[in-house]
């Protein structure tokens, strides 16, 4: 059996139902939210600011330090709070994925700080902890080339599909995740990981499928950029 | 023959394509990639004749020499005072820029600014980003004794002063309140009556609110003919 009709309804190359809104979290200095379906992810960003301890800071440019990690009632059954293996691996590709954008060398010595949290899990919450840390960096006013867009897409039975949900990834007849980052301008890709298995030429199909869905993506969150500035766009 | 893709005057975010063709010289926060101009910060876009300039709507402070801030004394030591300017690191006054009176050596730093003070100071110079050079020598530049601070984003001072001060004269005016903006985006407010320093912080919070319309100046002037009645 294949899997010929989604089980939300969707088309295979269509994204569920985003919101993103930008200063969320007044006291930080850039914030925001970003909702994929029924992921929700909030993320803050501080500084610069100086980083301690001293001999971590770096002479010709700031720092960038990330954390993701889920809410204990994000998920259906409850999930210890405090880092994981598998948060801190996502900190890490979150940070790798964010890292091509931004020009930190206006401040050397410093630490810019993102704190990424998911309220709300229903698969993709990587990348929706990316779409939101990107916003919530340019909401900082953090020097940057470019937005970062991240969609997950799969094989579900066979069939290359665009933003899985939970419901999708735990398939039956077990399913290949596949998250992407985008940089939207130049196409370039920033993230991608890969856990089961594809054929060379449905991979290639997946990256094509998300760099489509991308432009969809970038302009909900240049739009909630500029609402929050005043733009009318 | 260049290819402007915005209107002046819009807000433009990060990565977004503002101009192609070589005809026009990138300002501000703006950068030229191959024969594209790019925006790397949120900001309003000013289209000039020959340049394109990106003013950032947001973003921490970067001292600059030249500048006049508002700092908190944050330590003191044997030959000057730390001053937290609201950067990452802190910039120091030397005992020789301290005060315009002659401080003779190991005499009581305290005497002259304490643990917690404010001071209105200008950055003399900038020689690495951990080495920030202050003065206390030149008109206006003191320690603030009452009133009262607040902090705004430093990328609105600017439009917090106006057009030769224009909007700061006019909220003097209106309220009868001294007012001191410093580059890094504290603000100083001191007034006898305490009804006129809310309407002061009320006004400048609006400022900061609507600081990317036009015509900024007559709607605070409303504001606050408004308020008064």
């Amino acid at each position: 059996m294949t899997y010929t009709k989604r089980f939300d309804g969707r088309k295979f190359d269509q994204l569920r139902p985003i919101e993103a809104k930008v200063g969320v979290v007044k006291r930080a200095n850039g914030s925001a939210m970003f909702k994929i379906g029924d992921t929700i992810a909030i993320a803050a960003v501080y500084g610069p600011r100086k980083l301690y301890p001293s001999f971590l800071q770096e002479q010709q440019q700031a720092k960038l330090r990330c954390l993701y990690d889920m809410v204990s009632f994000s998920v259906t059954d409850r999930k210890r709070p405090g880092p994981s293996r598998r948060s801190t691996e996502i900190s890490m590709v979150t940070e790798q994925a964010l890292l091509p954008i931004l020009d930190l060398s206006k401040y050397p010595g410093s630490v810019v700080d993102v704190f990424i949290y998911i309220l709300q899990a229903d698969a993709g919450t990587r990348c929706a902890g990316i779409c939101a840390a990107s916003m919530a960096l340019a909401d900082a006013g953090i020097p940057m080339k470019d937005l970062v867009v991240a969609i997950s897409a799969g094989k579900i039975g066979g069939k290359i599909c665009l933003d899985l949900n939970k419901e999708e990834e735990d398939h039956p007849e077990g399913a290949t995740d596949i998250p992407i980052a985008i940089l939207p301008r130049e196409g370039k890709i920033s993230l991608l990981q890969l856990d089961g298995n594809i054929k060379r030429e449905e991979l290639i199909e997946a990256i094509n499928l998300v760099k489509k869905g991308s432009q969809e993506v970038y302009d909900i969150q240049k739009q909630a950029l500029k609402q929050k500035y005043g733009g009318k766009k | 023959m260049s290819r402007v893709l915005i209107k002046d005057r819009e807000i433009v975010v990060p990565g977004e394509e503002l101009i192609v063709g070589m005809d026009y010289l990138p300002a501000g926060a703006a950068f030229r990639e191959k024969d594209k101009i790019i925006a790397n910060s949120i900001g309003l876009a000013n289209v000039g004749n020959r340049l394109i300039r990106v003013i950032p709507l947001s973003g921490k402070y970067v001292p600059k020499a030249g500048d006049t801030i508002i700092g908190q004394i944050a330590d003191i030591g044997l030959s000057g005072w730390r001053v937290d300017i609201g950067w990452s690191f802190e910039a120091n006054i030397s005992m020789k820029d301290g005060s315009t009176d002659f401080i003779e050596r190991g005499s009581d730093l305290t005497q002259y600014y304490n643990y917690g003070d404010y001071v209105v100071a200008k950055i003399l110079k900038v020689v690495g980003p951990k080495i920030i050079d202050l003065t206390m020598k030149g008109p206006g530049l003191r320690k603030l004794n009452d009133g009262k601070i607040i902090k705004v984003n430093s990328s609105k001072v600017p439009r917090i002063i106006g057009k030769a001060g224009s909007m700061i004269h006019l909220i003097k005016e209106k309220t009868g309140c001294n007012i001191m903006v410093g580059q890094n985006g504290k603000v100083w407010i001191s007034g006898k009556e305490p009804g006129n320093v809310i309407l002061t912080i009320k006004a400048i919070r609006k400022i900061e609110e609507l600081s990317h319309i036009q015509g900024l100046t007559d709607k605070i002037k409303e504001f606050l003919e408004g308020e008064k009645k």
